[in-house]
């Protein structure tokens, strides 16, 4: 009990401590939309942690190495980097689904350990601040920073920006032509390709759109929070987005209270550790049983 | 630097470490091809391997006996195959994210064990590795012979499980009534078979199986137990049964290729190879994603892989 | 043995499914040595009656008695212990085996758990003889011909001794021809002794080979009848519920053939196995015509449609619509030059848990009226859905239910409603009526003819001679993946068409 006094205090009993559950549920509400989007397809879309890495290097890139522009010009492009970044490293697994009928649990999980390895690199190598002591990159240029919202907090404009994209991707799913069709392919996919609807050409959108939203992610972590690129940036929020799309119910809305709890949780985490000296990794424990409780209660396979 | 690789010791030094490193997946591979071959898809294999290392570990260092250590491993990944037998024969979940699930429960509870029972410590605990055993006259085959015929007993009873589930498979009721409940269930049930028992039955050996493998990386491999010890191994695993087109002399086929590249990486980090370690560490990953996108494509698994079996109405 | 010793007796049946009985307070009782058939329409609860005595399915309640003895049978297992054995509609079997190996799934024997094999073969020889069904025990499943494949499935019953058989609308997938071997084999079995049921839905075949009838109706039992004693006309009226049937006619109102609306040139597909399914077949149809393709299921009808339609590659040949070469189009390029598809399953034209007003839209969402600038106008999808319920007499509270809460009758017609509302110049109708009760199929046919004489093209796939023969104006055979014949209707009749079937006519 006394572990989850202090868990729900430091996860709301502040404006400090709100302000922290927003800064965690930013990533996960914006990966969580990516791998919502993509499992409305029924795309199993494992790889929103790598997307988010990517995200972040190509914000990074561009927030650090591209010089002399007025923030209102160089915030808006370090931030769609992001989205590129998460779009092509999304692109791929969607391309070979579409087109050689290429397993994406494989696929997207196989690129996740790839990029996590090539950020390493570059943060080790070529992209490696000389000045500083440990294996960090240098500081995105101020002008490419997402501005603070509530002084004396971390948070960020970025938490605003996923909170928008929600009713973004509501919208997206429900009155688009292509939310039709991600939910037409995703629902039945045989009947998708009766009607007409390019069922490849929809794969590979819905990726696109799906990695572009972990990348944002990405690039918010990199332009919101740390304004570097460093090691291990993402403790694994692509994989918990996975668990905040499902507890959402594969719905935007659904999505924002699901990251909500998950940075709670996360944040009290640390709390409880202090208070109880209950370890970190339970997260993942709760994680993985969200999933599987959740994979059983709303994801029975239609039969015939 | 070519000519450091292009030698004797290097080549056999990688022959043993791949028939080392192959061992796991294969185990794994082979397990996982019953649960498929009866029709169960199950992608928590990575997550089973984990929690089989550490179960296996913590076994052998509790009782001292590495037997029991991998005894340990296989009932842990047992217990966690029939959980995912329970969640998709008789919860019916969506196998995928059931299978993810599992990867990322066991991920979390073999980290959380780990550091509730050994605590944070600089040095870790650890156990003496199974031994090899070198197999007389076999190990005099010229250059070869001592590195190749010299491995652990897992090593050995692996290669000879393969014969041995090839003929479970082409001569035994067992075998045709898994294949007759992963291709058509409603035949097997009609029949006479019990669909859900023979998929509890293989989906529960897939997870021993895995649990095998993961206890052999503590084991066999390492002596010891750390949270990153299978990176990915398991899900090789699965890419390899994909390979191996569901059959054991094609999975050992697979499993070897991985076992290269994963030796191959290792090898060429203690040579320091000029190319950052990073890339090197890539390679087995590189090669999982060329091999599913070559192999992986429009190959066509047993009928009712995934699907849950439910007697029709009316 | 006796002939009115009772084997089987079923007393007070239940069993419902959700929300619908399937059976309600059925009783049924087969006597030794006859042939007692079990008539009914579509869903009125037949093969639910025979799946319980199978023990596929537990009643809710009611009691079984095999042999005068009690006998709770929950599964296939105790079924056929006890001596009864089923010949499903849809072949238990799975098609990756080998015939031998299928014939001994799940029996024990004395090496077990090794297989014996060659005792095996064998038995399934001697019995082959003994019921000429002559299959070579060595060939897979997946390569026989559907009639083999009925084959295989009666010798695993007869392997497993059976003294009961079920036979589930056995001549659904036979030529005419074959259909008549099946009833000397089935005579064959009642002179060894044996007691068979059989499930139908065809009266002329109650008629000849039965010797008692039970018509079931609505999942109740209307009448037992011997059938010496009965007439077609009296077992219609049991099986329907109202006099008589009505025959569909197409001569009404037949308009002159109007140009060439859709022409196959020499078209080849593969089917999954990587088999040539669709071989050679060249045919045209015209404006204001139904031109049929009749044939046993499983020889082309699937690929060929799929391979018109652009859900297939076609490996060779042409598929000319409208004077436009729509060779390997995507499917929306051929949706789009006029083209209807109402495929053999509705469940693959439909999104269960969509909106009727979504699944109407599902051809057409991404053009204006539907959607502009990629957002969908949700009103005038749903006005659209209005009128078009209305106007082919879906049923349904409103248009907002999702698709897969209604009757298979009014699945169909939703597709049909959505695939021939936007302006087409040729249907492609693969199996329309299949699985519907009377009333939809009448008005399927109905629609059919109405669209035929406002000029559209038809292609009409079936398995029902009937249906073919009351509806089309030209009739095209196929078997094995080739066109073996083509007719005027006036020129068909059954017998002619089933030798082309077979592959054995002209």
């Amino acid at each position: 009990m006394q572990a989850y006094g202090a868990l729900v205090y430091s996860a709301f009993g502040s404006v400090n401590g709100f302000a922290e559950t927003m800064v965690k549920a930013c990533p996960l509400l914006l990966a969580g939309l990516g791998v919502t989007v993509a499992f409305r397809a029924r795309f199993w879309n494992i790889g929103a942690e790598g997307q988010i890495y990517a995200g972040g290097i190509m914000a990074a890139v561009v927030g650090i190495y591209i010089t002399g522009l007025p923030a209102v010009v160089h915030l808006p492009l370090t931030v769609l980097a992001g989205a590129v970044g998460g779009a092509l490293w999304g692109l791929v697994p969607g391309y070979l689904k579409a087109r050689l009928k290429v397993n994406e649990v494989i696929t997207t999980l196989m690129l996740n350990y790839v990029i996590i390895l090539l950020a390493g690199y570059l943060i080790h190598g070529p992209m490696r601040d000389r000045a500083s002591g440990i294996t960090i990159s240098p500081q995105l240029l101020q002008t490419a920073w997402l501005p603070t919202v509530i002084p004396r907090t971390r948070f960020h404009a970025g938490i605003l920006l996923a909170l928008a994209l929600a009713v973004v991707v509501y919208w997206l799913l429900e009155r688009t032509v292509l939310g039709f069709q991600i939910r037409t392919v995703g629902e039945n996919e045989r009947a998708a390709r009766v009607a007409g609807v390019r069922v490849g050409r929809t794969i590979i959108l819905t990726m696109i759109v799906s990695g572009a939203l972990a990348g944002l992610a990405g690039a918010a972590e990199v332009a919101g929070l740390q304004h570097r690129l460093v090691d291990e940036f993402s403790p694994g929020y692509g994989f918990l987005a996975v668990a905040v799309a499902l507890l959402g119910n594969l719905h935007p809305i659904g999505v924002v209270f699901a990251s909500v709890l998950f940075a709670a949780l996360l944040n009290g985490a640390d709390a409880m550790q202090r208070a109880a000296s209950v370890p970190v990794p339970v997260i993942f424990v709760i994680e993985g049983l969200v999933i599987v409780l959740v994979s059983a209660r709303f994801f029975r396979q239609r039969s015939g | 630097m070519l000519d450091e690789i292009l030698t004797v010791t290097f080549l056999t030094g990688f022959l043993a470490a791949t028939l080392r490193i192959m061992t796991p997946i294969l185990i794994a591979a082979l397990g996982e091809m019953f649960a498929e071959r009866a029709g169960v898809l199950n992608l928590g294999i990575e997550g089973i391997m984990i929690i089989g290392s550490f179960a296996g570990f913590a076994g052998a260092y509790f009782t001292g006996s590495l037997l029991l250590g991998f005894v340990t491993g296989a009932l842990a990944g047992a217990l966690l195959g029939l959980a995912m037998g329970v969640l998709s024969i008789r919860l019916k979940a969506n196998q995928i994210v059931a299978g993810l699930g599992i990867w990322i429960l066991c991920q979390g509870l073999a980290s959380f064990l780990n550091r509730g029972i050994f605590g944070v410590v600089s040095v870790r605990p650890s156990v003496s590795i199974l031994p090899a055993i070198s197999l007389p006259l076999l190990n005099q085959v010229p250059l070869l012979g001592e590195t190749l015929f010299n491995q652990n007993i897992v090593v050995y009873l692996t290669l000879l499980a393969v014969p041995v589930f090839t003929f479970i498979f082409r001569r035994t009721s067992w075998g045709l009534s898994i294949d007759a409940v992963g291709e058509e269930p409603h035949a097997a049930d009609a029949a006479g078979i019990s669909v859900s028992r023979v998929r509890y039955i293989a989906v529960t050996f897939g997870g021993l199986m895995a649990g095998l493998g993961g206890a052999y990386l503590s084991l066999a491999l390492f002596g010891l137990y750390t949270d990153d010890l299978s990176t990915g191994l398991g899900w090789m695993a699965i890419v390899v049964v994909v390979f191996g087109k569901w059959r054991p002399w094609w999975i050992v086929g697979g499993a070897l290729i991985f076992g290269a590249a994963n030796a191959l990486q290792y090898r060429l980090q203690a040579l320091d190879f000029p190319l950052p370690y990073q890339f090197l560490l890539m390679i087995p990953f590189i090669v999982t994603l060329v091999i599913v996108v070559i192999f992986g494509r429009g190959q066509k698994g047993p009928s009712a892989l995934a699907a849950p079996y439910e007697r029709s109405e009316l | 043995m006796q002939r009115d010793a009772v084997v089987v007796s079923m007393e007070g049946i239940t069993k419902s499914f959700g929300g619908t009985t399937a059976n309600d307070d059925i009783s049924f009782c087969l006597e030794a040595g006859e042939i007692h058939g079990l008539l009914g329409e579509n869903g009125a609860g037949k093969t639910t009656l025979m799946n319980i005595l199978y023990g596929l399915h537990r009643p809710d309640s009611g009691c079984i008695l095999v042999n005068q003895v009690e006998r709770n049978i929950t599964s296939p297992h105790e079924a056929i212990a006890l001596g009864i054995g089923m010949v499903h509609q849809h072949f238990m079997q799975v098609p990756t085996l080998t015939v031998l190996d299928n014939v001994i799934l799940g029996l024990r024997n004395a090496r077990e758990p090794l297989l014996d094999r060659e005792g095996a073969r064998q038995r399934l020889g001697e019995l082959s003889a003994t019921y000429q069904l002559d299959v070579d025990p060595e060939a897979y499943i997946w390569q026989l011909s559907v009639g083999d494949r009925q084959r295989v499935e009666i010798l695993k019953a007869l392997y497993r001794d059976v003294s009961i058989l079920i036979l589930d609308e056995p001549t659904s997938v036979l030529t005419p021809q074959e259909a008549e071997e099946l009833f000397a084999m089935i005579r064959v079995c009642v002179n060894r002794g044996m007691s068979v049921i059989f499930i139908t839905h065809k009266l002329e075949e109650a008629m000849s080979i039965t010797d008692r009838v039970t018509v079931l109706r609505d999942g109740r039992v209307v009448a037992t009848r011997v059938t010496s004693e009965t007439t077609k006309a009296e077992l219609a009226r049991l099986m329907v519920g109202r006099e008589v049937l009505f025959r569909l006619s197409n001569d009404a109102a037949r308009s002159p053939a109007g140009p060439v609306a859709l022409e196959v040139e020499r078209l080849r597909a593969i089917s999954d196995r990587g088999v040539l399914a669709v071989r050679d077949v060249s045919f045209q149809v015209h404006g204001g015509e139904i031109v049929g393709i009749a044939g046993v299921d499983g020889n082309g009808q699937t690929e060929l449609v799929q391979a018109l339609t652009g859900l297939r590659p076609v490996e060779s040949g042409r598929v000319v619509v409208d004077g436009v070469d729509l060779t390997n189009a995507a499917p929306q390029r051929i949706l789009r030059q006029g083209v209807g598809h109402i495929p053999e399953d509705f469940d693959d034209a439909l999104v269960g848990a969509f909106t009727l007003v979504e699944n109407l839209a599902l051809d057409l969402h991404y053009t204006p009226p539907f959607s502009r600038w990629g957002v969908l106008n949700r009103e005038v999808m749903r006005q659209s859905a209005q009128q078009v319920i209305a106007r082919y007499d879906v049923r349904t509270p409103h248009e907002r239910v999702k698709a897969r809460t209604l009757s298979g009758g009014n699945k169909q017609k939703v597709v049909i409603a959505r695939e021939t509302s936007r302006a087409i110049k040729l249907l492609i109708a693969a199996h329309p009526t299949r699985g519907l009760d009377i009333g939809a199929e009448e008005y399927i046919r109905g629609l059919l003819l109405e669209l035929r004489n406002a000029g559209i093209a038809i292609l009409l796939v079936s398995t029902k001679l009937d249906e073919i023969l009351s509806l089309c104006d030209r009739i095209l055979v196929i078997e094995k993946g080739r066109l073996m014949g083509e007719m005027a209707r006036s020129e068909a009749d059954i017998e002619k068409i089933g030798l082309l079937m077979a592959g054995t006519g002209a």
